[in-house]
């Protein structure tokens, strides 16, 4: 089926998402279940339902406007920042729903955690802006827990040999790369068990792409990692499973290799080859 | 003459000039076969030109030298003794001037100056055909002039583009050389001032009685700047108490909280309070807020003037608070979102995200507004006239009247004045100390509000 056909489709037609199951299944941290979201009276996303394995990398992907951010912001409920989103349907993160309206949503993005695409360090030192959430919060319970949060959080996200000699100067002198390790570790001080990466390494150079990207298989062992990119390769090198996105439909998910050597869907196979996209 | 006719005719000169030049390219392209360099209309707008600066020129020159050449025509006509007093020879001047332009004057016309009149309009109008030949003569001459430059390589685009250029820097040249010929001026007098009150009883005085000369005391006075400026400091810091956190946080609430179509209503309503008046500020201070405190204090049991540093520290606060939530709406809205995703992803609430994130954030942008509504308040003049009190004196209780520095200026300058006198001169002591206390005041604001522009670009 052609993209246009898709695209004038009725809303009542059902596409169903080729699922591809693992060949050694894991545990379902969040199970998404029907979720349709809603710009106003646009919906922009469709039915979709997924589930996230724990302590792996699951990759979204698929051409821009296709609702992959979208669904991301779901998870850790930073639709309900934007003025006249809707989001519908279930988001059962270990048997409890994360979009019902009695969830504390502070204290959910504590849980699932956040780093964006362009590195966003807070006009603070290096340290302010690690100890930014364990404060309020109000984890640590002296200055020297404080300290070693930061430590942990820096040395997780490999940066603590580059800075733990000026963690007093400003988060915002660090190169780009830095910057945004430094958000990743940011994200990680308030021990998260998800973490959501809307496209984290789109502002980076390659270099510090590969530092970024070598941080988030290390992070695997212990964290669920749900990864926004536009570079397929940066798909195949990361991530345990993907899912493919199109107009708002989620296509074809599965794990990244068989996704990306047997896609089963003719417009999953044209965008992982380039045909459009 | 009247002036319709002679815009008329000037306007139909600079009409003729440029389709004179227009034709004269199309001509000489037509003779010639050549390709012109500019567009018919950029000859006839250099002709235009041409025609129209010579004759201006003529009339400028005319109107800088009229009085000199006027006086010195009356001059021959006034009597030894009135020659030899100034003010009585200015008053005579005067006088004749009004009779030759056929208003008349009050009282009697003494033979010599009916005589000088008659002498001057006679003069002002050989004066004015000379004016009119001589503007022509220079308009024509320019015309001609450059009707003979028209060529197919003669560049009068880049000519015109070049005159634009001039025209614009004139402009701009003279709102720079007004701003110095006012300092200039002020710096002046206030230099002449220094010549009769030494410097460090200015600054550093601290009484403030300039005693009139029409009281009949006598004596120069005493011209301590002290009491003035500590009662400019005491009402500016009441408004700043007032307007700061109240303009403050409207603009926190209007940039972050409030919906879009709340914003759409409110932040112009809150705008209409900057386009008041100040003078109606100040009569709502003097009927409305001082009574208020006065019957207030009473309540409480503080001796309240209704008049005092208090009431206009507070009315000229309210003028201020647009000018401060304005500025800083502007400044907060400029922390990128990314900053506020960023702490929210985190799980922070949007009053801690407010207070930790995006105040640090803008902290320089609303410092720098804040000492521009400083500089605003120590220049502000209405208010603190009609509700401060005008008490020159040191006190710190700002339940009592007051006065400011330009308060006393309009004081020092309103009535019968002498400007040869130090208790007028003093005005532009205190005029040049505002000046410059505001300049600082605006040029570290502008520095640090540029500098975190910068910040996020």
């Amino acid at each position: 089926m052609s993209a246009t056909a898709l695209a004038e489709a009725p809303h009542e037609t059902r596409y169903e998402t080729i699922r591809i199951a693992d060949p050694s299944p894991r545990e379902t941290k969040i199970s998404a279940q029907d979720v349709h979201v809603y710009y106003g009276a646009k919906e922009a996303l469709h039915h979709v339902s997924i589930d996230i394995p724990a302590k792996s990398v699951t990759a979204f992907i698929g051409p821009s406007g296709c609702g992959k951010s979208t669904f991301l912001r779901c998870f850790n409920r930073m639709n309900d920042t934007i003025d006249g989103c809707r989001v519908v349907g279930r988001l059962d993160m270990d048997g409890e729903d994360l979009n019902d309206h009695r969830q504390d949503v502070v204290l959910l993005r504590a849980r699932v955690g956040m780093v964006f695409q362009k590195p966003n360090p807070f006009p603070k030192s290096i340290y302010d802006n690690i100890a930014y959430g364990p404060r309020i919060h109000g984890v640590a319970r002296s200055k020297s827990d404080l300290d070693a949060i930061v430590e942990h959080s820096l040395t997780r996200a490999g940066l603590w040999q580059e800075v733990k000699d000026r963690l007093q100067e400003p988060g915002t002198g660090l190169s780009g790369g830095q910057q945004q390790r430094l958000c990743i570790a940011r994200a990680i001080a308030v021990s998260p068990e998800v973490i959501l990466m809307d496209e984290p390494c789109s502002a980076l150079d390659p270099i510090a792409t590969a530092r970024v990207e070598e941080l988030i298989r290390e992070l695997r062992e212990n964290y669920t990692i749900i990864i926004v990119t536009h570079s397929m390769s940066q798909a195949q090198r990361v991530s345990d499973r993907t899912a493919y996105f199109h107009l708002g439909y989620l296509v074809e998910e599965g794990p990244t290799e068989s996704i990306f050597n047997d896609p089963q869907e003719k417009r999953t196979k044209d965008y992982i080859t380039g045909v459009f996209g | 003459m009247n002036t319709f006719i002679v815009v008329a005719i000037i306007l139909i000169a600079l009409g003729f000039a440029y389709n004179w030049g227009a034709r004269a390219s199309r001509s000489v392209a037509n003779r010639t076969g050549a390709k012109m360099h500019s567009r018919p209309i950029y000859y006839g707008v250099y002709v235009m030109l041409w025609c129209a600066v010579p004759a201006a020129l003529v009339l400028v020159l005319y109107l800088v030298f009229q009085p000199m050449i006027v006086d010195a025509v009356i001059g021959g006509y006034l009597p030894a003794d009135v020659a030899a007093d100034p003010g009585a020879t200015r008053t005579a001047m005067r006088n004749i001037e009004a009779i030759a332009s056929g208003y008349g004057i009050i009282g009697d016309v003494e033979p010599y100056q009916q005589d000088a009149a008659d002498a001057l309009s006679a003069f002002t109008l050989t004066a004015r055909l000379a004016l009119i030949a001589l503007a022509a003569a220079a308009a024509i001459g320019g015309l001609v002039f450059a009707q003979r430059q028209i060529h197919p390589s003669f560049r009068a685009r880049n000519r015109v583009e070049l005159a634009i250029k001039v025209l614009l820097l004139t402009c701009s040249a003279i709102a720079i050389l007004t701003t110095v010929g006012i300092v200039l001026s002020v710096l002046s007098e206030a230099i002449r001032f220094f010549t009769f009150v030494h410097p460090f009883d200015f600054f550093f005085g601290t009484t403030w009685n300039p005693r009139f000369s029409s009281t009949g005391t006598g004596g120069q006075g005493e011209y301590g700047l002290l009491p003035l400026l500590w009662g400019t400091m005491m009402i500016t810091i009441i408004a700043m108490v007032v307007a700061v956190p109240i303009g403050l946080m409207a603009a926190i609430y209007l940039s972050e909280y409030a919906g879009p179509k709340f914003r759409f209503v409110a932040k112009p309503l809150l705008e209409v309070l900057a386009g008041i008046p100040t003078i109606v500020y100040g009569f709502f201070a003097l009927v409305t807020v001082g009574p208020f405190l006065s019957r207030l204090g009473d309540v409480v049991g503080l001796d309240i003037n209704a008049t005092s540093a208090l009431t206009a520290g507070i009315v000229m606060g309210i003028m201020i608070i647009p000018f401060v939530s304005s500025l800083s709406d502007d400044i907060i809205s400029q922390v990128p979102q990314a900053m506020r995703n960023g702490s929210f992803g985190l799980g922070a609430t949007q009053s801690e995200t407010i207070r930790k994130v995006i105040l640090p954030a803008a902290l320089p942008g609303i410092v720098g507004a804040f000492l521009l509504a400083v500089s605003r308040a120590v220049g502000e003049t209405m208010i603190v006239v009609l509700a401060a009190g005008n008490s020159p004196v040191l006190t710190a209780n700002p339940f009592e009247a007051v006065s400011t520095v330009t308060v006393t200026i309009v004081n020092q300058l309103t009535g019968d004045t002498d400007f040869a006198s130090p208790q007028s001169l003093v005005a532009f002591a205190l005029g040049l100390t505002l000046f410059v206390i505001t300049l600082c005041l605006n040029v570290v604001a502008i520095y640090i509000v540029k500098k975190y522009r910068e910040q996020y670009e």
